[in-house]
């Protein structure tokens, strides 16, 4: 397809899919800045994601991750390029998306449950069921007893993980993490990653993930895709060959690894 | 925690005590003329003895400034979503509102006074006139200022014009809208008096210019103080409304 796609390690269907879900072709962006200067934020960026797949960005910060992410929820148009959802075009937000913000993004005039019941709420879907859903998920993330807490009372990690419940709330097809899990300490994080593992196996539903941690993108990822600098294009993609449901202990193996060293020569870190 | 609380209602009192002490000593040492300056206790006794009256006269002051408030807030807000959503709306107005804005309200009075009469009508109007324009400016910067984040959330669940304004814009710029109501309503009694003032036959700044013409002092002062507490309990309730409708905000705006 694309010569892009050359370097990838399953060129046509890189998340190892039967159904393709989503298609990147080509996508690139350039922003235009003040007084003719440009910057080239994204090139070329080709590949496809599966149906229920799991594929983690990775590269190094301000290469494009955020920029391709955005363009993939709608919020940012390419400068060339195209997107296509389940056959479809993408020229906007589209309704069965969800994302996570790198930043928590809460709204400090509202209750924790009622940051989480928000996008229910601009959906015409607030019921019973579905606050009890909300409640769920904020027992499960650890924050049971801070449902009627302001933002302001939470911490950083907190937030994060209100932001989390926010966009597993609803039924989203599509689920796009800018580093969800950044602002966590280690061990929080780790949780939250069986978490979501979880939460995938569950629904079925597809995630894409920017990071910058090697081991995250490993432990979670049916497909690591790995950035250049910028302008950021897809270097390396590296098929993750363990099973789900993934265990800690994983974390250990050689095979383990093996990935991260691989991983950190696609970056340009190790040789 | 209470301490600190039972601190910082003492210390404001023992400022004015201080002063009124020191006011005090001052017109009684001098034997100051009680038309040039009454002391605190002079306009204790004025208020006092004439509470039947000056509470008569607080009375249409109050309703001025309270439905000049609510016009300045029922006119100002909608203005302000206008011009801090549109360009064009943007371009057009904020010029005129910055001219009326500029011409002092002290001159238009006797004008307004011409077209509305002597009743409470003209005093509305001024007290209207002065409370809009921290209303109009206020609101329109804190629904500007609405994190573009939280924009963006709702663009990405597709959230209807409406939608982003009642449920993020407003919201995020609430804190912005009562510290514009706060000066806005303090500001209302200014207005109501300076209506007063040109032409009335009611209210505590008429109270005053009459008590004044008459060189009955302790009463000029008497309502000069009812005046001001009339502003403070203004105030105090737009604080209190912003503490109920913004219970997020532990320590309030200012
Ligand atoms: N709206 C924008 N206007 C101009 N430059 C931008 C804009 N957004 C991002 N960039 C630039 O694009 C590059 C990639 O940014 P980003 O996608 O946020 O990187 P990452 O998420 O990988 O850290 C950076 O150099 C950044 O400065
Ligand atoms: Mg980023």
């Amino acid at each position: 397809m694309m010569s892009k796609d050359a370097l990838s390690a399953t060129p046509t269907e890189a998340a190892g899919s039967n159904t393709v879900f989503a298609r990147f072709d080509r996508v690139g962006k350039i922003f235009k800045l003040p007084g003719d200067r440009q910057i080239d934020a994204l090139e070329d960026v080709s590949f496809t994601l599966g149906r229920g797949k799991l594929v983690g960005l990775l590269g190094p910060s301000g290469c494009g991750k955020t920029t391709f992410l955005r363009i993939v929820a709608g919020l940012e148009t390419a400068t060339y390029g195209t997107v296509t959802i389940e056959g479809k075009l993408v020229n906007g937000p589209h309704p069965n998306f969800a994302f996570v913000f790198q930043q928590a993004n809460l709204m400090n005039w509202r209750t924790v449950l009622k940051n989480v019941l928000f996008p229910l709420e601009i959906r015409g879907e607030v019921t019973r069921a579905s606050i009890e859903r909300a409640r769920d998920l904020l027992n499960l993330v650890g924050l049971h007893g801070f449902e009627d807490r302001y933002p302001s009372e939470l911490s950083g990690g907190m937030q994060q993980r209100v932001a989390l419940c926010r966009a597993l709330v609803y039924d989203a097809k599509l689920l796009l993490m800018d580093e969800p899990f950044g602002a966590l300490d280690e061990l929080k994080r780790m949780e939250m990653h069986d978490l979501l593992l979880d939460i995938r196996l569950r629904t079925g539903v597809s995630v894409m993930f920017v990071t910058h941690s090697i081991s995250e993108a490993i432990y979670l990822s049916d497909t690591v895709a790995v950035f250049s600098k910028r302008p950021a294009t897809i270097a390396r993609f590296i098929d993750i060959d363990f099973p789900y449901p993934r265990e800690n202990a994983m974390r250990y193996e050689m095979k383990f690894t093996e990935y991260e060293h691989e991983a950190g020569r696609a970056l340009g870190i190790a040789r | 925690m209470i301490l600190d609380r039972v601190f910082r209602a003492i210390y404001p009192l023992i400022g004015l005590a201080l002063i009124l002490a020191a006011w005090q000593a001052y017109t009684q040492f001098f034997a100051v003329n009680r038309i040039i300056l009454p002391s605190p206790m002079d306009v204790l006794v004025a208020s006092n003895d004439n509470f039947g009256l000056l509470l008569r006269h607080l009375w249409p002051t109050l309703l001025e400034c309270v439905l000049g408030f609510m016009l300045a807030m029922a006119i100002g807000v909608p203005v302000a979503v206008a011009v801090a959503n549109s360009q064009i709306l943007n371009l057009t107005l904020y010029p005129v509102l910055i001219a009326m804005q500029s011409v002092p309200k002290v001159a238009v009075a006797p004008i307004i006074l011409v077209w509305f009469g002597l009743g409470i009508e003209s005093k509305l109007a001024i007290a209207f006139l002065v409370a809009f324009f921290p209303v109009v400016v206020d609101t329109a910067t804190g629904l500007r200022a609405t994190p573009k984040g939280l924009l963006e959330l709702a663009q990405s669940l597709r959230a209807s014009p409406l939608q982003v304004f009642w449920k993020v814009q407003f919201p995020s710029a609430l804190p912005f809208v009562f510290a514009g109501a706060k000066v806005a309503v303090t500001l209302t009694v200014i207005g109501a008096v300076i209506g007063e003032f040109v032409g009335s036959n009611e209210g505590l700044g008429n109270l005053l210019l009459t008590a004044n013409s008459q060189l009955n002092s302790p009463l000029a002062w008497a309502a000069l103080v009812w005046l001001s507490l009339l502003g403070m309990g203004l105030f105090g309730a737009v604080a209190l409304a912003e503490r109920i409708a913004m219970p997020w905000a532990k320590n309030g705006g200012h």
